[in-house]
Formats: C-alpha cells, sequence, structure tokens
C-alpha cells in the first residue's frame, strides 16, 4: 500500500476531476499512484467513473482539473499517439481490413521499427500467445478467444510502458473468460508489466489484481489488495460490492477500542469491529460475511448467537447456502459446506446462528 | 468399424425420407416467397427485360425491306454482287414496289434507304410513277433502266442488298463512327463526320467528374454525420435529402437562374468587386457539373453513411493508441473499412450520371450533350430507332463493361477485407 504513494510510481493521478456538462463531476478529486510492475484494476458499476479514468490516462478524454503523470512526463496535453500506453478494447479493434500479423505490425510501423527486428518481435509476441498458426488470418476468422488474445498481443508488441484494458473479457463466456484472466495474470508476471485492467466484474477483479479500486460515484471507496478488499471492507459500499454479504441495522452501544457493542432492531446484540462509526449511538450497517456464519453446534461457545428461521436451502455443488430470517431480515444467508450438511436442518426449521466479534464490521449507514 | 460408420446414419435417419421431409416443410415456405417476389418480376419483365431486349435487337435489326418486299431480298441474298441482279430479281422489285404503295410500305423502305443513299426515297418514287402496267416486252431490266439511270449501277442494287439482310451492323458502326467500305471493309467515316466517339468520351468524362466530385464532397459529410449524436445526425440528414423534394427540372431551371449572366451570383461577384465582367458559369461544363453534382450528391452521401455508421469509433481510437498520427490512422484504419460505402456510391452515381439528359440539355452548351441527348434526337426528332437502338446498346454495353472492371477491383479489396 505504502509503495503506491512512492514519488516514484509510474503513473500518478493528483487532484484530477473531470465533468462532461460542467455541471456534475463523473469523477471527483482523483488521486492515485500506480507502481512499475503492478496490476491495478479499477472497479465500479456502471457510471461509477472508472472507464473515465481510463480514457484519461490513454488520451481519449481531457481531465477538467488536476494532472496526470506517466514516470516523470506530464500527460494532459500530450495526444494519445504519443503516450506509448498499450490498449486493450472492450471489442478489441482489431483492424478486420488486416490479417493478424499485420495487425501486430501496425505499432511497429507507427514508430518506424526495422523491418527485421519488427518482425522478430512480431513472432516472439506471436509464440507467446500461441497463434504462431493463425498470422495469416483476420480477424474475423478467429475465434473470440483467439481475437483477445491478438488483441492483447498488439497492445504489448511495442513493449509499452504500461497496458490499459478497458473490460476486454466482457465478450467471452464464462469458462473462457476464467481461463484468460488467469493467462493475462501470467503473461503480467511473465513479462513484469504495469498493467490498469477496467472491469465491473468483482471475481475478475480479485482472480487478477495485486491492488483492487473500487469506484462509485466519482470516488475511490477502497483500494486494496483483493483479500484486504474482501476481508476488510473499509465502507458499506464495498462490503456490498464486493462478495456477498449479509447486512444488519443497528445502533452504537458502546465502545471499547477497536471494538464495539451494536444493538440491532430486533433485540439482538452483538460485539463489532469498528470501521467508519465512531461515535456512540450512531446508526450502523453492520457486515457478516456467510460464510463466517456457523450455524446450530457450531455456534455453540461463540460470543454472538441468535435464533433463526430457515427460509430456503440453495444447493450449489461444493456448498450449500441456507436463506435464514432474522428478526425482519428474511435475507440472511449462511454458507455451509456440503460436507458439514446434517440432515436435521429443514426449511421451516428453527436454528441457531453465531459468529465472532471480529467477523462482524460496523460500517457506515449512508449506502442504502 | 468404418461399416459400422457408414450404416448407422443412414439407419437412423433415412436419408431419404428425411430430405423428401424437408422438402415438404419448406415447400409452403418458397411458395410463399414465391408469391411475393412475383409482382416485382412480372413488373421488371414488362418494364425491363422487353424493352431492353427491344432496344438491343432494334439496333441490328433491318427487316424493313424483308418485310416490305419479301421476294427481292430473297433474290438479293441469292445475288453475288458482281455485274447486276439477274431479270427474276428486277421483276420481283418491280412487282413488289408497285405493291408497297398500300400500308405504308413505301415510306418504310424509304426511310431505311435512305441512310444508304439520301436520294435514294426519290428514286423509288419517280420509278414508281413510270412503272409500266404490264410486264414490258423488253424486259424490267431495260425497263428500270430506262426510267432511271441508276438502276443500271451495281451500287443501287448493292445499296439494296445490304437493306435486305435480316441483321445488320450499320448503326452500331455507325455509333463508334465507323462504316463498310464497298468492299464490306469497316473503316472510319470522314474526319469532320465523326460525332459519337467524342460523345462517347464526353459522357464518361462528365460522368467521372461528377462521381469524383460528389466522392470528394461526400465523404467528409458522411463522416461528419456519422460522428454525430443521432438527433442531430438526423436533422442533417433531411437538409441532404431536401433536394429530393422538388422536380428535377426545377432544381435545374433555378441553377440557371442563379448562374446565369445576369443572374444571383454573378451580381454579387460583381458588388463586391471580385469581378468586373460576369462570369459564364451556365450553358457550359461548369454549369452541367454543378447542375448534376447537386442532384446526385444525396446518392453518394446515404451509402456512405449507412457504412460509416456501422464503423465503431474504437478502431480510430485503437490506431491512435498504437502510436498511428490520427490522419494516418485516418487513413489506414478507416478509410480501408467504408470501401464498400464509398464502391456502391459511386457506382450509384456514375450509372445515373452517364445516362443524365435533361440538365445537361438545359444547362450545357452544345458542346455539353451527352449521349442520351442523340439518343432522344434520333427517336424524338429523325425517327431512326435503328441509331438511337445503337446509341443506347453501346452506352449500355459501356456502362456493364466498367461495371465488371469496377467489380473486380472492388472485390479484390474486399477479398483483402474477409
Amino acid at each position: 500500500m505504502q509503495q503506491a504513494y512512492d514519488s516514484d510510481a509510474l503513473v500518478r493521478f493528483s487532484g484530477v476531476q473531470k465533468t462532461y456538462d460542467g455541471e456534475n463531476l463523473v469523477v471527483k478529486d482523483l488521486n492515485l499512484s500506480i507502481a512499475q510492475g503492478e496490476f491495478v484494476t479499477l472497479l465500479g458499476p456502471s457510471g461509477s467513473g472508472k472507464t473515465t479514468c481510463l480514457m484519461m490516462l490513454a488520451g481519449f478524454e481531457v481531465p477538467t482539473s488536476g494532472d496526470i503523470f506517466l514516470g516523470d512526463k506530464r500527460l494532459n496535453t500530450l495526444p494519445p499517439h504519443k503516450r506509448n500506453i498499450g490498449m486493450v478494447f472492450q471489442n478489441y479493434a482489431l483492424f478486420p481490413h488486416m490479417t493478424v500479423e499485420e495487425n501486430l505490425h501496425f505499432p511497429l510501423k507507427a514508430r518506424k521499427v526495422p523491418a527485421a527486428e519488427a518482425r522478430q518481435r512480431v513472432e516472439r509476441i506471436l509464440d507467446t500467445i500461441q497463434l504462431k498458426d493463425f498470422a495469416r488470418r483476420r480477424p474475423t476468422q478467429l475465434s473470440g478467444g483467439q481475437q483477445q488474445r491478438v488483441a492483447l498481443a498488439r497492445a504489448l508488441v511495442f513493449e509499452p510502458q504500461l497496458v490499459l484494458m478497458d473490460e476486454p473479457l466482457g465478450a467471452l463466456d464464462k469458462q473462457l473468460r476464467e481461463h484468460m484472466q488467469l493467462e493475462i495474470k501470467h503473461l503480467h508476471e511473465q513479462l513484469g508489466l504495469t498493467v490498469v485492467f477496467v472491469t465491473h466484474d468483482q471475481s475478475e477483479a480479485l482472480t487478477m489484481s495485486d491492488r483492487v479500486a473500487v469506484f462509485n460515484d466519482g470516488v475511490i471507496q477502497q483500494i486494496d489488495t483483493p483479500d484486504r478488499l474482501y476481508e476488510a471492507p473499509s465502507n458499506a459500499f464495498v462490503a456490498q460490492f464486493i462478495g456477498e454479504n449479509n447486512q444488519l441495522v443497528g445502533r452504537i452501544a458502546s465502545i471499547e477500542g477497536e471494538r464495539c457493542q451494536v444493538q440491532v432492531e430486533g433485540g439482538l446484540s452483538t460485539g463489532a469491529i469498528l470501521v467508519n462509526v465512531r461515535e456512540q449511538g450512531a446508526l450502523t450497517r453492520l457486515s457478516i460475511r456467510p460464510e463466517r456464519v456457523r450455524l446450530n453446534g457450531a455456534s455453540e461457545g461463540l460470543p454472538n448467537r441468535v435464533k433463526a428461521h430457515i427460509e430456503e436451502f440453495i444447493y450449489l455443488g461444493d456448498h450449500l447456502r441456507v436463506r435464514c430470517r432474522v428478526g425482519d431480515n428474511s435475507q440472511f444467508m449462511a454458507r455451509v459446506p456440503v460436507t458439514d450438511f446434517c440432515s436435521s436442518l429443514k426449511v421451516g426449521a428453527d436454528i441457531m446462528l453465531g459468529w465472532r466479534d471480529e467477523d462482524v464490521r460496523a460500517l457506515d449507514c449512508t449506502q442504502p | 468399424m468404418l461399416q459400422s460408420e457408414t450404416q448407422t446414419p443412414s439407419a437412423f435417419f433415412d436419408g431419404r425420407s428425411l430430405k423428401a421431409k424437408l422438402r415438404r416443410a419448406e415447400r409452403w415456405r418458397k411458395i410463399k416467397a414465391a408469391a411475393l417476389v412475383l409482382p416485382l418480376a412480372v413488373f421488371l419483365v414488362i418494364v425491363f427485360v422487353v424493352p431492353i431486349s427491344n432496344m438491343l435487337w432494334r439496333s441490328v435489326d433491318n427487316t424493313e425491306l424483308m418485310q416490305v418486299m419479301p421476294e427481292t431480298a430473297a433474290h438479293l441474298q441469292a445475288w453475288d454482287g458482281q455485274g447486276l441482279p439477274d431479270e427474276a430479281t428486277m421483276a420481283a422489285f418491280a412487282e413488289e414496289l408497285r405493291a408497297s404503295r398500300q400500308g405504308g410500305g413505301l415510306g418504310r423502305i424509304g426511310r431505311r434507304l435512305n441512310y444508304e443513299d439520301p436520294a435514294f426515297r426519290g428514286l423509288l418514287m419517280r420509278t414508281l410513277r413510270q412503272l409500266p402496267v404490264e410486264q414490258p416486252v423488253e424486259g424490267w431490266r431495260a425497263s428500270l433502266q430506262s426510267i432511271d439511270a441508276a438502276w443500271a449501277e451495281r451500287e443501287t442494287w448493292r445499296a439494296l442488298q445490304r437493306a435486305s439482310s435480316l441483321t445488320t451492323d450499320r448503326y452500331l458502326l455507325a455509333a463508334v463512327d465507323l462504316q463498310r467500305d464497298d468492299d464490306r471493309q469497316i473503316q472510319r467515316i470522314e474526319a469532320e463526320q465523326r460525332v459519337y466517339v467524342s460523345v462517347f468520351q464526353r459522357t464518361l468524362v462528365i460522368a467521372g467528374s461528377v462521381t469524383l466530385i460528389c466522392l470528394l464532397m461526400g465523404f467528409p459529410l458522411a463522416y461528419w454525420l456519422a460522428t454525430l449524436p443521432t438527433s442531430q445526425s438526423n436533422l442533417l440528414m433531411i437538409f441532404v435529402l431536401l433536394p429530393f423534394w422538388t422536380s428535377l427540372l426545377v432544381r435545374t431551371a433555378s441553377w440557371i437562374v442563379l448562374l446565369q449572366t445576369g443572374g444571383v451570383i454573378n451580381t454579387t461577384l460583381m458588388a463586391t468587386g471580385l469581378t468586373s465582367d460576369p462570369l459564364q458559369l451556365v450553358f457550359n461544363r461548369f454549369g452541367v457539373l454543378v447542375a448534376m453534382v447537386h442532384i446526385l450528391l444525396p446518392f453518394m452521401i446515404l451509402p456512405l453513411y449507412s457504412v460509416m455508421k456501422g464503423i465503431s469509433p474504437s478502431y480510430l481510437r485503437a490506431a491512435v493508441s498504437l502510436g498511428e498520427h490520427p490522419f494516418i490512422a485516418f487513413w489506414k484504419v478507416y478509410v480501408p473499412q467504408t470501401i464498400s460505402g464509398v464502391a456502391a456510391g459511386t457506382l450509384l452515381v456514375f450509372i445515373m450520371a452517364l445516362g443524365y439528359y435533361i440538365t445537361p440539355a438545359l444547362v450545357g452548351g452544345p458542346s455539353d450533350q451527352m449521349v442520351s441527348y442523340y439518343v432522344a434526337y434520333y427517336t424524338n426528332t429523325t425517327n431512326n430507332w435503328g441509331m438511337a437502338a445503337a446509341l443506347g446498346s453501346l452506352l449500355l454495353i459501356v456502362t456493364l463493361l466498367l461495371y465488371l472492371v469496377y467489380h473486380r477491383m472492388v472485390n479484390q479489396k474486399q477479398l483483402v477485407r474477409n
């Protein structure tokens, strides 16, 4: 985390704002540093400003105020074709009238790389993406995954300082997408690339990234490693956006250091980690991950226990999700490995749920 | 193994019956499709195939003499062209000449034979007036020769012979300034009579320039329209299509008003002091080009626009992000993808321009008239259907040839693309 703010960061957004209509800010005061060799994902719902940030970095949008640096170059006024940034587009944007080879030669010709060296580089990159036999084909003769790899190769072949990817896997089916996620991740490690990746798919972001910046409403809500983001969301939006999440609304009864005691509507009282609410008596939204909730016997001895009513079972192969009613919240999920499932659990039965204090995070209550 | 593989499918799906089932299932669909196409097919046959075949036939049609003087024609066809035809030919000719007075036959062969020699109709009239009622004792040959010495000349009969075959190439040859001499050899006509080769050249040059100007003006406009938001581009598209709402004649006439020596443009130019004398802007090539481009521009813009609308802006962005200068990126990445639109637009404009008649006739000078003008001249003024059809057919052939060349060129480009 600390390295990101080093002065030798490769990419630096400093106080960047962007508005299209002069009234609403699409990006509000963005400060972000990306280190050399880092894989950073900008994650957020559509309209959150993540793509605008990428476009400003690529040079297709101009920041309304603030500065963007690449190395020690100020990018604001530098036209996109002089930025030396590789970009992979959502629909690949492979030139349909050129072969795979010609597509790969395109950036090299633009840079006037000598022909012999260009041929060598294209051959090498074709080797890397394992599409040597397809060099003479046109993009339309390739499958989606192959097109994706060519688009990637085209953005890498001129050895740019930085690679941008704008939802590059959105058009692929699930299996291929997961395969490509790993392939891109390995390529990143293998070639030591610096990557800025935009997606709205959280599992994609968690799989691939060194760090993930969660965007909402033009602001980075949290920027952190995938595990920290999942385990320790710093506000209610991130908790709700990343992974599955049980929410209970309550009022802080007492505070002891980093811990607090929360009184939930409906009589339940639980301990929690204090995150971004500070005063006693404030409203708070509690976040509990479903896999941290223990059922019946397993919940014995835990400090926080509550009686719940089983509403539904959802079978997912490797695990089972149990939808329960806790107080007036009928969407409370618990996640049970199939091996731990016992037949005494039935829809309509009453069970005890339990969790530890440190599995509960007391967050702000601003998000609906 | 192999046997079982080949047997399995046929055992499960009896190929024949499956095909029959498919045919039955598809039959209704095919009937419906045919019924939907039928009206257009009938329409095309009536207004397109029939008239065009008729025109092609008329450009070589030589049956006037055959119809009016069938026997004479048969005799002349058998004649070797040496000396003079025999007595039987002359007798048949005299009989049929007399008979041709009824039913307008004389007029028809007179018009046809006048193309061979402008004095022929007079000769026929004179001969008919003095033709003896009974077979003369001295024979038809002597009798005809006594009426007019022309009948003693081999050339007169050769002309009749030329007019007696089923088809002739004289119109087609004349349409490219050629003719056959007395020995049936093709040669160019005298220099001062040559017209049509230069008319064809002029037609191609005018159509080509109009197409080029339309492309140069239409391409940027179509690009601009394609990059605008839909609401704005729809509004501007109305302006592009606005000229269609007024008649072609009105639009052409208004160009005369604008461009003539005392017209709006000349008075403005002189008032601002840009010129001291009025410029000749109309009744010359300039006027023709302006008026034709004005009319044909939408036909260039529409196909270009529809193709450009389908090209994602991310191609240009990708090219620029890969380090190419925006102008070069546009040329190397965007323009090649518009080829099919350019092809459709230029072809449409060029072929429409080839057939222009009213506009050059109204705003052009004598040296700006295109092939259609002469076609109209021969059909309306001189009633020479053979010549009109020959010019029309040649224009059709030239157009088809150009289209083939063009098609091959564009197809090669497209092959590169796909």
